[in-house]
């Protein structure tokens, strides 16, 4: 057996309530001493500083080990403490409590162009973030052309990446941070952008990594990618360790039970919401399922009409917005796409709180549990917002006609249901 | 190559690790200041400066002329009010030259201060996103300065051959006191800085402490008109041994009060290390409240 390259034991991060979304405001220092001087003094005893600030644990008591060599896929739901796990091993924050052993130099990837500079070209932009991202001037010069290469922007290298369409701004970012060489590689859900085939291209630079050897922690969302990728899978929930083994028990003990309960109102607000993208444009506050009687429901009837209600933040407002929800079951297989371009709305004029209604004029899944995903961008670019398992739903086999149905027993490894015509035109054999 | 990302550990406690391991553990208080992993990210400190003076002027007409513009115009503006119908002595200097000799520190100490104090929120998606050392962020916001200083300096150049002032030998403690300007900003900025990542009042209050300080600082006037029983207590802000050795380096005006220059030595030393290490105290809060 190979050595341990990563030994996390008893990591725990502690946050105060409120504290990533809100800094606060020295007058709110100010009058706490003014109104009670004696209480700063006295919260140095944690109890009563517990009382002033709320905490939670975003992560408690995760021990784990890892061997040099082995790709270990993350897993859990939003808010599980993936991504507090990842801060901690790539040293972005410090752990409350416990302590990690890292063997080996470490790179990690947590947001795809980390450090790119809009007024900067291609070619600046390469040595800015390949920089950024720890390696050196000569390294990234020797690795230059195959950089260049693999984004497919060589027309494009001294142009400022502002005027990138999205895809090559991706894939751009990608292609420096693939080529970073570190031995052991953290990256989160940076494969959630650019289109189908990039994606490919990435998981195929990521699987080379795994082969030459590299120790690799792998984040994501999508459990055919997790699936195909690792050999390990750590689940998380609440903080915790939920799982740790092969890749498939982890996979499968997630949807058995790490899934979020059924919700029909969401408030994006909180922070143990997993949100990609700058928000530049637009940012996603609160999305509601209404069932045909325009009630807020998490169990939608088969067939019936139902509304999604959602509420956007317009920070810069634009006629190419677009909004995108997916409908994906929990193996992570879309059912369903919606775009708001598709439809020709035109998006929001105006900045500032809006809600859009979004009608489903059939439930065409069969009975099961689904999830929603959701995202805004500026059209033809990468997702200004983006939330996964946004809110969970279920569906119910319902009449869908006048005829008794037994959707259930038959509609196995099918999602989608749509009605048909059945009729009989002749007695005999065609 | 190595070591980019490997801080060597030293033996912690009774665990004996082997060289190339990193320790992440929970924040203990006081820290070090770390020089030696800024210098392993020099590389990194290169790129932000670079990075940041490409993108100034980029998208302006002027270009790189607005370096010259600023104080070019204070010290016009300077020279119609205080020079010339205030009368405010020069201490026998040309006063367009003896404000624009003062006002290429300040301008420099002036910007180097407010672009430190916001560079850690205005690199807010570096710091949650990425490790390296903190104190990177605001070296850089400083050292940016240095370029437009240079620029400007060319300006002064001119100007001293126009009215034909020569410098003398002083002219080789000059870096001494540009390194003292630098400093003044890097120590302060650093409070601010990290103050700001917790309270945006700071943000706010920046202007202000800009003005207040320039009344503070001898460009438009001599210090020779401060009371000489108040020097030592004038010599607290730094900025007034900067100002005094400037003229004194390249306008050969009288050789600055020792005493006052020691005294802002003094108090720049203490607000810069006191800065580090208030920094680095808070820096393992930053990606969580920035």
């Amino acid at each position: 057996m190979s050595e341990i390259v990563i030994s996390c034991e008893n990591l725990s991060k502690q946050y105060r309530l409120g504290q990533r979304e809100s800094y606060k405001a020295l007058r709110d220092t100010l009058t706490d001493i003014l109104y009670s001087p004696f209480r700063r003094l006295r919260a140095k005893s944690k109890d009563t500083n517990a009382a002033a600030n709320p905490t939670f644990w975003a992560l408690k008591d995760v021990s784990f080990d890892v061997r040099r060599g082995e790709v270990v896929g993350i897993i859990g739901r939003n808010g599980a403490g993936k991504s507090t796990l990842l801060k901690i091993l790539s040293r972005i924050t410090k752990p409350t409590e416990g302590q990690v052993r890292l063997k080996g130099r470490v790179g990690s990837l947590l947001e795809v162009g980390t450090g790119f500079h809009p007024e900067l070209s291609g070619r600046e932009n390469i040595y800015l973030n390949g920089t950024i991202l720890g390696m050196r001037k000569t390294e990234i010069e020797k690795k230059f052309d195959e950089i260049v290469a693999f984004a497919e922007i060589e027309k494009f290298l001294d142009t400022p990446v502002k005027r990138y369409s999205s895809g090559m701004y991706v894939r751009l970012a990608f292609a420096v941070a693939a080529h970073l060489e570190p031995e052991i590689l953290i990256v989160d859900e940076v494969l959630a952008v650019g289109d189908a085939q990039f994606q490919k291209k990435c998981m195929g630079k990521l699987s080379e990594a795994a082969h030459a050897g590299r120790t690799v922690i792998f984040v994501s969302h999508n459990m055919s990618a997790i699936k195909s990728l690792c050999q390990k899978g750590l689940l998380l929930n609440s903080g915790q360790v939920a799982f740790s083994g092969t890749v498939e028990d982890a996979v499968r003990e997630y949807s058995l039970h790490s899934v979020a309960p059924a919700q029909s109102v969401v408030d994006f607000s909180g922070r143990s919401v997993e949100r990609y993208g700058p928000q530049e444009y637009a940012v996603l506050r609160g999305l509601k399922l209404l069932n045909s009687q325009g009630q807020p429901e998490s169990v939608l009837q088969m067939g019936e009409t139902v509304h999604f209600l959602l509420s956007l933040d317009i920070h810069k407002p634009t006629d190419e917005l677009d909004i995108g929800i997916g409908i994906f079951n929990l193996q992570d297989v879309a059912v369903h796409y919606f775009i708001s371009g598709w439809e020709g709305f035109k998006g929001v004029q105006g900045s500032g709180l809006h809600t859009i209604k979004v009608e489903l004029p059939h439930v065409h899944m069969f009975p099961g549990e689904y999830q929603i995903y959701i995202w805004v961008s500026r059209r033809g670019y990468a997702y200004d917002d983006a939330i996964h398992e946004a809110l969970r739903f279920s569906v119910e086999e319902n009449q869908v006609n006048e005829h008794a149905t037994y959707f259930t027993t038959f509609s196995r490894n099918t999602q989608v249901y749509v009605p048909t015509k059945w009729e009989l035109i002749d007695n005999s054999k065609f | 190559m190595e070591g980019n990302f490997i801080i060597r550990a030293k033996q912690i406690e009774n665990n004996a690790v082997s060289a190339d391991t990193l320790i992440i553990r929970p924040a203990s208080g006081w820290t070090s200041i770390g020089l030696k992993e800024i210098w392993e990210y020099r590389e990194l400190l290169y790129f932000l400066v670079w990075r940041d003076i490409k993108v100034r002027y980029k998208q302006t007409v002027l270009g790189a002329a607005w370096a010259i513009i600023q104080p070019l115009f204070m010290m016009l503006v300077f020279s119609l009010f205080f020079g010339r119908l205030g009368n405010m002595p020069s201490d026998g200097i040309p006063y367009p030259i003896f404000v624009y000799c003062a006002l290429l520190p300040w301008q420099l100490f002036a910007h180097a201060l407010s672009e430190s104090s916001n560079s850690l929120v205005a690199n807010e998606r570096l710091i949650t996103k990425v490790y390296f050392p903190r104190l990177v962020v605001p070296i850089a916001a400083v050292l940016t300065g240095l370029v437009d200083f240079a620029i400007a300096f060319t300006i002064l150049i001119g100007m001293m051959i126009y009215y034909g002032i020569k410098p003398g030998g002083a002219i080789v403690t000059l870096p001494m006191f540009l390194l003292l300007a630098i400093g003044t900003a890097l120590g302060v900025g650093l409070w601010l800085s990290a103050l700001n990542v917790q309270y945006r009042d700071v943000r706010h209050t920046l202007t202000f402490i800009a003005q207040f300080w320039l009344f503070a600082t001898p460009v438009a006037y001599s210090s020779s008109i401060i009371p000489e029983t108040w020097r030592g207590v004038y010599g607290i802000n730094p900025m007034v041994g900067v100002i005094e050795g400037f003229r004194w380096a390249l306008l050969g005006k009288t050789a600055p009060n020792i005493f006052l220059i020691g005294v802002s030595a003094v108090v720049v030393v203490a607000v810069l290390i006191s800065g580090l290490f208030y920094f680095r105290r808070m820096e393992n809060t930053f990606a969580d409240v920035v």
